[in-house]
């Protein structure tokens, strides 16, 4: 009996006659797959930067580019719908869609459930099982560089339908499951990554050996992924053949500590937070342009602006922000957002959200690069450039007097009023960095508006915590009813996540999809930055950068906020 | 009545006056494998495999036992009863019974992909199976076990160049012996939590032939497991225990590793998904190779797994049973 249990353990354990492969597929969408995975599933900085100084250095050349394209916001345009995808694939497996739909509920992520149902290429080939690593080596063979499958998404953009699906049940196919998510989630326009721009710059500068402040700047602004080279887009060249190049911007933490900390008030400037879209606004060449902070070319979105490029010196660059204004007054920023996202800006958008511009900063005069001279001499040189212009809806962001931080403190309050959102410190001395800084600037934003609701619908999160219910709706009362009027999602530790979820598994009232209705019993404290009226929304109201700000074990369901209070703070703060 | 009905204490065969891995105290047990929520304490007399009875005696102490060979056949009344591999963890079985020529089949866990430790899984023919389907959604396809282990050689071997310790976290009963036999091709330094210690003696003890491996004490110093490799269960993930590994890198070899969502919640470097349980595709082939008439569905995606046996023609239904509860499997997804 035991010599046979022996016999048995050898034969089934050949792994002494095992290949090692060695993985220096470089060239191939497998590298970028694997740069992914590393990145994703590290939680060290040095680590990531590690895999990606490791990319930089051995990657092809063509899709390194690519790779700071998608790092620095630069992703590709969805070309198909989650519903293509989902139907595409479902034909392929033979499987019905409701099926499709429980294998979504569980991954979390269209993307990554795609990638699982499909069958690796070895199970295509033959049934027997290939030995150890063969399914690696079979899956490389037609498996084309990130490159080609961007570039060919982006031809396809206006292609027919059938000819997308023949690309994408082809690339399917030839790809392994890891590159099939990364192909997916570059497909359908949802490609995010752990990986700040900052991180991958520092990678950049590591690679090349440059400082990491002359690559963040290099790497803005316009350049197109596939015509530009790797070394062409690092090179000075870069920065001398295109005008539209933006400055990267300078962005503060906020405030640590106390304004005691800061030292002597009169080192300092103070002026307001506002809440639109922080801008650059360029004149070179004869030419203007407009970018957001999200490097956007958006010059075309706010024809206002366009007499500037008559009024305008050719090497003059300011820094300010974009707001809704209109006769002296800043407005809710919801007015601006009905002309965010539109492709062609009517004159009736022109006329019910006006917008202004508030200078901040300027970066270049008379075409030389003026970010190291103190805040003080730049902001003199603004001052003389805004005033010279003499047009209304430019504006001089307005500087706040105080002698002590106590006074500063009290005009903090007044914030809300003018539709502000806090206030921003900057040393008198500094210049203009590059990228998040600690030290020379701060903002200071005034405290949330908060309201304790209660939940009453629950749905599980995606990605990390794709089998708990995180994301919750929540009502207030309006007599006896109860009226959803929010979503939030994160704010809470993942102890307190587990023990609400639990809650949602064993207090189901009813299930529509993945969505649960749960007993109206746990109640938080909501906290939002602004509220609009909205007749989307049965509530009446919409909120801006709704969260959870704490659980209240304490209060009872009974007594949450009413219906008539978000109405009163929309009377308050909503205009 | 049928043959074996669904009871509040478990699987119960009225006929031979039997229950199936009951989950309360019965007189009469017979027992899939020595996994906590098949195999439950407080019965009177247990009948299970030969290669099982010493892991049960470990988990459930003393009492009294009836082990068997697969295929041996024993007679409860006129109802007879034979176990047959399942190939889920040593011993594991699938439990089948026969009156008046009517046959059920109850597969326990089973895993259709030989592992070299639990005997191959046999398709047994019969009138009504009652599977599994831990699971039983389509996104779970095992890469064949060898991949798997060449994945976490390739793990360990590039940890030893960043100078870490790797720390395999797997089940103490099926998964650790299984990680044992990938690791043994790469280092000969071992080392094991309590856990898996003890089902690894108990399983030495029994005569079968494992990869030495020394257990971790509190007083070794934290140089011993320098570049080494650890075995530990889900329970010491996490936990300060770990502490003295440092620096180390963690992967975690369970089914539910197939979705990176649980890999990333769990904080895992690395996430192996390798299972003790069929896929989808394992499944399928097992439910349809029984050629049963009826299918009643157990622990897992129930739901899902029986809906879609009925729409490709197989006459399915969902149980709800206590299995798969206190499974350290499931556990690695909390
Ligand atoms: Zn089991
Ligand atoms: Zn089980």
């Amino acid at each position: 009996m035991r010599s046979s249990r022996e016999s048995t353990l050898k034969a089934c354990i050949p792994l002494s006659n095992y290949r090692i492969i060695k993985l220096s597929h470089y060239h191939i969408m497998y590298s970028f797959a694997q740069l992914i995975y590393k990145l994703s599933n590290s939680t060290k900085t040095n680590e990531k930067l590690q895999a990606l100084v490791e990319y930089f250095l051995h990657g092809d050349e063509k899709d390194k580019v690519w790779v700071i394209a998608l790092f620095s916001g630069r992703r590709p345009r969805r070309t198909v719908s989650g519903t293509q995808l989902t139907v595409w694939c479902t034909e392929l497996v033979n499987l019905p869609i409701w099926l499709f739909q429980e294998c979504y509920h569980t991954v979390g992520d269209l993307s990554e459930t795609i990638a699982l149902l499909i069958p690796e290429k070895s199970s295509y080939a033959s049934n027997s099982s290939p030995t150890g690593g063969g399914r690696e080596g079979a899956s490389r063979e037609g498996a084309h560089p990130l490159h080609y499958y961007v570039e060919k998404f982006q031809q396809l953009e206006k292609a027919a339908e059938e000819e997308k699906k023949a690309f994408i049940l082809q690339s399917w196919q030839e790809l392994n499951s890891r590159e099939r998510f990364v192909f997916n989630k570059l497909l359908s326009g949802t490609f995010r990554v752990g990986v700040s721009q900052k991180l991958m710059v520092n990678a950049l500068a590591k690679t090349v050996k440059l400082d990491p402040n002359v690559i963040a700047h290099r790497i803005s602004g316009h350049w197109d992924p596939a015509t530009t080279t790797f070394t062409a887009l690092l090179s000075e060249q870069s920065i001398q053949t295109d005008h539209s190049k933006p400055y990267p911007f300078y962005l503060a933490y906020a405030l640590e500590g106390t304004l005691h900390d800061l030292g002597e008030p009169a080192d300092w400037q103070a002026e307001w937070k506002w809440d639109g879209i922080r801008g650059q606004v360029i004149k070179r060449n004869d030419q203007l342009f407009v970018w957001s902070r999200g490097e956007d070319l958006i010059t075309e979105k706010f024809p206002e602006y366009a007499i500037l490029q008559n009024r305008l010196q050719n090497g003059t660059v300011i820094d300010g922000e974009i707001l809704p204004y209109k006769d002296g007054l800043v407005l809710n920023f919801n007015v601006l957002q009905t002309r965010i996202g539109r492709k062609n800006i009517t004159k009736k958008n022109l006329q019910e959200a006006p917008v202004g511009l508030f200078a901040y900063d300027l970066l270049e005069l008379n075409g030389e690069d003026i970010r190291h001279l103190a805040l003080t001499e730049r902001r003199a040189e603004l001052e003389k450039l805004v005033t010279s212009l003499q047009l209304p809806w430019l504006q001089l962001s307005p500087v706040v007097a105080f002698r002590s931080w106590d006074e500063l403190t009290s005009q903090r309050g007044q914030s809300r009023n003018i539709n502000s959102e806090g206030l921003m410190l900057k040393r008198k001395s500094s210049a203009y960095l590059v990228g998040r800084r600690r030290g020379d600037w701060w903002k200071w934003k005034i405290d949330p508006l908060t309201i304790d609701a209660v939940m009453v619908y629950a749905q599980k999160g995606a990605g990390r915590r794709s089998n708990l219910y995180t994301d919750y709706t929540f009502a207030v009362k309006d007599g006896d009813k109860l009226v959803p009027f929010t979503k939030a999602y994160s704010g809470l530790t993942d102890k307190e996540f587990a023990q609400v979820d639990a809650f949602v598994k064993r207090n189901s009232l009813e299930k529509f999809g993945p969505v649960r209705t749960v007993k109206p019993e746990l109640v938080f404290e909501i906290a939002f930055e602004g509220i609009a009226a909205s007749n989307r929304h049965k509530s009446g109201v919409a909120l801006r950068f709704p969260r959870i700000s704490r659980w209240r074990t304490d209060k009872p369901p009974d007594e949450i906020n009413t219906l008539e209070d978000l109405k009163k703070m929309l009377e308050l703060y909503g205009k | 009545m049928p043959l074996i009905s669904f009871t509040d204490k478990g699987l119960y065969c009225a006929q031979g006056n039997f229950y199936i891995d009951p989950w309360q105290p019965v007189d009469k047990a017979v027992i899939t494998h020595a996994h906590s929520d098949h195999a439950r304490p407080g019965s009177q007399a247990y009948l299970c495999h030969h290669h099982t009875l010493p892991l049960l005696q470990l988990r459930l102490g003393q009492g009294h036992y009836q082990a068997v060979e697969w295929n041996e056949k024993v007679y409860f009344n006129e109802v007879t009863v034979s176990l047959h591999p399942a190939g889920h963890i040593i011993g594991s079985s699938q439990i089948r019974v026969e009156y008046k020529g009517e046959v059920w089949v109850v597969s326990g866990d089973y895993k259709t992909e030989a592992d070299g430790f639990s005997g191959d899984f046999e398709p047994i023919s019969c009138n009504t199976f009652i599977s599994e389907s831990t699971f039983g959604l389509p996104i779970y396809n095992w890469k064949p076990q060898q991949e798997i282990y060449h994945d976490i050689q390739n793990w360990i071997r590039t940890n030893e160049v960043a100078n870490k310790t790797s720390v395999l976290i797997g089940y103490s009963l099926g998964k650790a012996q299984r990680l044992l036999k990938a690791v043994e091709e790469v280092t000969g330094s071992i080392y094991v939590h309590g856990a898996i210690w003890n089902v690894h003696e108990t399983l030495t003890q029994a005569g079968w032939k494992l990869p030495a491996v020394q257990r971790i004490t509190p007083d070794m110093p934290k140089e011993t497991f320098k570049s080494s490799v650890v075995i530990a269960p889900p329970s010491a993930d996490g936990s300060p225990w770990m502490r003295r590994f440092s620096p180390h890198s963690t992967g975690i070899c369970s089914g539910w590793m197939q979705v990176r969502g649980n890999q990333r919640r769990r904080n895992a470097d690395a996430g192996f998904a390798l299972s003790d349980h069929a896929d989808w595709n394992g499944l399928l082939k097992a439910v349809k190779a029984t050629g049963a008439e009826k299918v009643f569905i157990t622990h897992g995606f129930q739901s899902a797994f029986s809906r879609y046996l009925n729409e490709i023609g197989i006459d399915a239904h969902e149980v709800k049973t206590e299995f798969g509860t206190e499974d350290e499997e499931s556990q690695l997804t909390n």
